[in-house]
C-alpha cells in the first residue's frame, strides 16, 4: 500500500530535511511544474480528483481556477496554508507539519506557480512547537537550495514564504477569520461573497488550503493523476490521514486509501474497542460532523459515501462514542466548546449556542423537560447554513441533531429519571 | 492616577515590532505579533502595555484590546511561573478530563482561572490540543504531557518548582 504522504517521515519523531526530502523525489515535482504553464498545472490537479482536506472537500484545481488571472486582475495575490487545526478531535496536519514540512512548501509553491502569487503564508496554530521550529528550519533550507527567492530553478517565477504562529482561537481556522488574523484583527469571519479567491489577503485574490491538501500536489505534479487515482478506493484521488480517539485499543493516525471503510479503520488499524466496552457510534470526521452509529459501520470513508449516510467526511478523523460514556455529556461537550469558540458576531449562533449548552446542562443534571428537546430543534433551524456569517454555527448544532436522531433515549431517560443514568 | 514610572516596551522590542509591520500595508497588521513579543517578555500584558502599543500602532487602546481578549492565549491577567493548560475538549473529556481536572484543582486549592497564592501554578482549561490519540492531555509551559492519570500528576508537578 503506497503512503506517498507520510512514508519518509522518520520514526524517530525527527523530520526529514532538505537532503533527505530530495533523495526521495522532493521537490521534483515543482520541477514539472514549473515546465508547464499555470494554467496546465491546475487543470492536472483538477483532473486528479483532489478534494480539500480541511472539511469541506472543495475541488482543489476548481478553486484554484476560480483565481483572476494577472491580465484580469493586476496586483498582488495570496496562498495561505491552513494549519489551525483546532477542530475537537483532529491531529491529522500535526504529523504533517512536525514531520514532513518540505512537502508542505513544496505544494504550496506550485500552487502559488499555479495562481501566479508571490507571497505565501503559512498560518499555525499554537502548542505545535516542534512544528514552528521544523518549518522555520526547512524554509531557511529551501531559500538557500533556490526554490524559494527570485527566479526559482531559472523559470522566472519568484516567491517568498512566511509564518504566522496563531495565538489560539477555533475561528482562526475559518477561512475569512483566518484572513482577518493574517492581517493582525480579530479573526471574525467576512461576509461572502465575496469569496477570498477574488477578495482575500489586504483585499487580494487569496487562495487558502488546508495542510493535507497542499502535500498531495507535490505528488500529483510528479506521479500524474492516473497514478493519483489509483491510490483511491473512490471516484475522488489519493489517500487520506485517519485518526481514530475514544476507548478504542490503539488510538493513531494513518495514511490510508480514500474511501477505506469505517469499519477497516476502527478494527483493523484501531485495534476494536477495548475490553469492556461496545461502540455505540461516532463522528466521523471531528467534533461537528453528525454522528453515524453501528448500522453505518461498512460505510465507506469518501466524501460522497459519508454523505449519503447523512453525516461528512469533514477532516477524517473520528471520535468513538462507546456504551459506558454519555452521550448527553459528549454532546455538551461539544456544545461549551462550540459557544466558547463562537465570535458572536451574528445573534443565532451568540445567543442560540449558549442557551444549547444550558438546556443540555439542565439535562445532564437531571432538571431537563422533555419539551427542551422541542427546543433544540427550532434552535437548529435559527442556526441552518445561511442563516449565520460561517459554518461554526451549523456545525455545531450537527453532532446535537443526529445524537437525538439516534439516541433520543438516552435524553429522555435523564428527564425521566431526573438524573444521569452513566453517573 | 497611575503614572508609568518605566515603560514596558524597549527601545528594542519597538525596533522589532516596526520591522513586522514593514511588510504590510498597514502598521496595525503587527498588533498581533506586538501582543506576543509583549507576552514573550512579560509573561502577560498590562493595561500599560496595551496604551504603549497603541501608541507604536496608531490605533486605539481600545481597539488594541478587543484583538488581546480575542484569542485564548494572550493574558490580560497576570499568571504563575507556570501555567497549566488542561485540554478540556470532547476526546479529552471521553478519556477522563475531568478527573485530572478536579485533581489538579484539589490538589493546587485553586478554580479555573486563577493562581496559586505563591505564585507557581495558573490552571487555565483550553480547547482541543491536536494530540486527541494520546488523551487526557495539557501543557505546562511548553511542555505537553500525554495520556495522563491521576497518579502521574504529582511527579509532573514537581517538575516545575
Ligand atoms: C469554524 C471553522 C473552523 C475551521 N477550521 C479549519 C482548520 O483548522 N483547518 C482547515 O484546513 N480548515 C478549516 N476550516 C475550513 C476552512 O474555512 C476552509 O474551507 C479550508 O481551509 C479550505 O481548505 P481546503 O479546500 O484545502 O479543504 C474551518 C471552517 C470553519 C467554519
Ligand atoms: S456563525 Fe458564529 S462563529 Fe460564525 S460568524 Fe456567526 S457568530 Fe461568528
Ligand atoms: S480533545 Fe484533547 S487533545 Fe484533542
Amino acid at each position: 500500500m503506497e503512503q506517498p504522504l507520510t512514508q519518509h517521515i522518520p520514526k524517530d519523531g525527527g523530520w526529514l530535511h532538505l537532503k533527505d526530502y530530495e533523495k526521495v523525489g522532493g521537490y521534483q515535482g515543482l520541477r514539472k511544474a514549473l515546465k508547464m504553464t499555470p494554467k496546465e498545472v491546475i487543470n492536472l490537479v483538477k483532473d486528479a480528483g483532489l478534494r480539500g482536506r480541511g472539511g469541506a472537500g472543495f475541488s482543489t484545481g476548481l478553486k484554484w481556477s476560480l483565481v483572476p488571472s494577472p491580465d484580469q486582475v493586476p496586483g498582488p495575490r495570496y496562498l495561505v496554508a491552513n494549519g489551525d487545526e483546532m477542530e475537537p478531535g483532529t491531529f491529522k496536519d500535526r504529523l504533517l507539519l512536525e514531520g514532513n514540512p518540505h512537502q508542505l512548501i513544496e505544494g504550496m509553491i506550485i500552487g502559488a506557480y499555479a495562481i501566479q502569487a508571490e507571497f505565501s503564508y503559512i498560518f499555525l496554530r499554537w502548542g505545535y512547537q516542534n512544528a514552528e521550529k521544523a518549518i522555520l528550519q526547512a524554509i531557511q533550507e529551501a531559500y538557500e537550495a533556490g526554490y524559494l527567492g527570485k527566479n526559482i530553478l531559472g523559470s522566472g517565477f519568484s516567491h517568498e514564504l512566511s509564518m504566522h504562529t496563531s495565538v489560539g482561537r477555533y475561528m482562526c481556522g475559518e477561512e475569512t477569520a483566518l484572513i482577518n488574523a493574517l492581517e493582525g484583527k480579530r479573526a471574525n469571519p467576512r461576509a461572502k461573497p465575496p469569496f477570498p479567491v477574488v477578495s482575500g489577503f489586504f483585499g487580494k485574490p487569496t487562495v487558502v488550503n488546508n495542510i493535507e491538501t497542499l502535500s498531495n500536489v507535490p505528488h500529483i505534479l510528479d506521479k500524474g493523476v492516473s497514478w493519483y487515482k489509483s491510490l483511491s478506493k473512490c471516484e475522488d484521488g489519493g489517500t487520506k490521514l485517519y485518526g481514530v480517539s475514544g476507548k478504542v485499543k490503539r488510538p493513531g493516525l494513518w495514511e490510508l486509501p480514500l474511501g477505506t471503510s469505517f469499519r477497516e479503520i476502527l478494527e483493523e488499524y484501531a485495534g476494536g474497542m477495548r475490553d469492556g466496552y461496545q461502540f455505540k457510534g461516532a463522528l466521523p470526521g471531528g467534533g461537528s460532523t453528525d454522528f453515524i452509529t453501528a448500522e453505518h459501520l461498512d460505510v465507506a470513508m469518501d466524501y460522497n459515501s459519508v454523505a449519503k449516510v447523512g453525516s461528512r467526511m469533514g477532516t477524517g478523523t473520528i471520535i468513538v462514542l462507546d456504551d459506558r460514556t454519555c452521550v448527553v455529556g459528549m454532546v455538551l461537550n461539544l456544545e461549551h466548546f462550540f459557544a466558547q469558540e463562537s465570535c458572536g458576531w451574528c445573534t443565532p449562533c451568540r445567543e442560540g449556542l449558549p442557551w444549547t449548552e444550558r438546556l443540555l446542562q439542565a439535562i445532564e443534571e437531571g432538571q431537563g423537560r422533555m419539551e427542551d428537546l422541542k427546543i433544540f430543534d427550532d434552535l437548529t433551524r435559527y442556526m441552518a447554513p445561511g442563516h449565520t456569517f460561517c459554518a461554526l454555527a451549523p456545525g455545531a448544532m450537527e453532532p446535537l441533531q443526529s445524537a437525538l436522531k439516534y439516541f433520543r433515549a438516552d435524553f429522555e431517560r435523564h428527564i425521566h429519571e431526573h438524573r444521569c443514568p452513566w453517573k | 492616577m497611575d503614572t508609568p514610572t518605566q515603560r514596558i516596551l524597549t527601545d528594542e522590542m519597538i525596533a522589532e515590532i516596526r520591522e513586522m509591520y514593514k511588510h504590510f500595508p498597514v502598521k496595525r497588521a503587527a498588533c498581533i505579533e506586538g501582543l506576543k513579543l509583549i507576552q514573550k517578555h512579560h509573561k502577560w500584558v498590562s493595561d500599560q502595555a496595551v496604551r504603549e502599543l497603541a501608541e507604536v500602532l496608531e490605533m486605539s487602546p481600545d481597539e488594541i484590546d478587543s484583538v488581546a481578549t480575542f484569542y485564548n492565549l494572550i493574558f490580560r491577567k497576570p499568571v504563575g511561573r507556570h501555567v497549566i493548560l488542561i485540554c478540556d475538549s470532547v476526546s479529552c473529556w471521553i478519556m477522563g478530563y475531568a478527573e485530572i481536572a478536579d485533581y489538579l484543582k484539589k490538589k493546587l486549592g485553586i478554580q479555573f482561572g486563577e493562581t496559586t497564592a505563591d505564585g507557581r501554578f495558573t490552571l487555565i482549561p483550553i480547547c482541543c490540543l491536536g494530540t486527541c490519540d494520546r488523551a487526557p492531555a495539557m501543557f505546562i509551559d511548553e511542555d505537553l504531557h500525554r495520556d495522563l492519570t491521576v497518579e502521574q500528576i504529582d511527579a509532573i508537578l514537581e517538575r516545575y518548582p
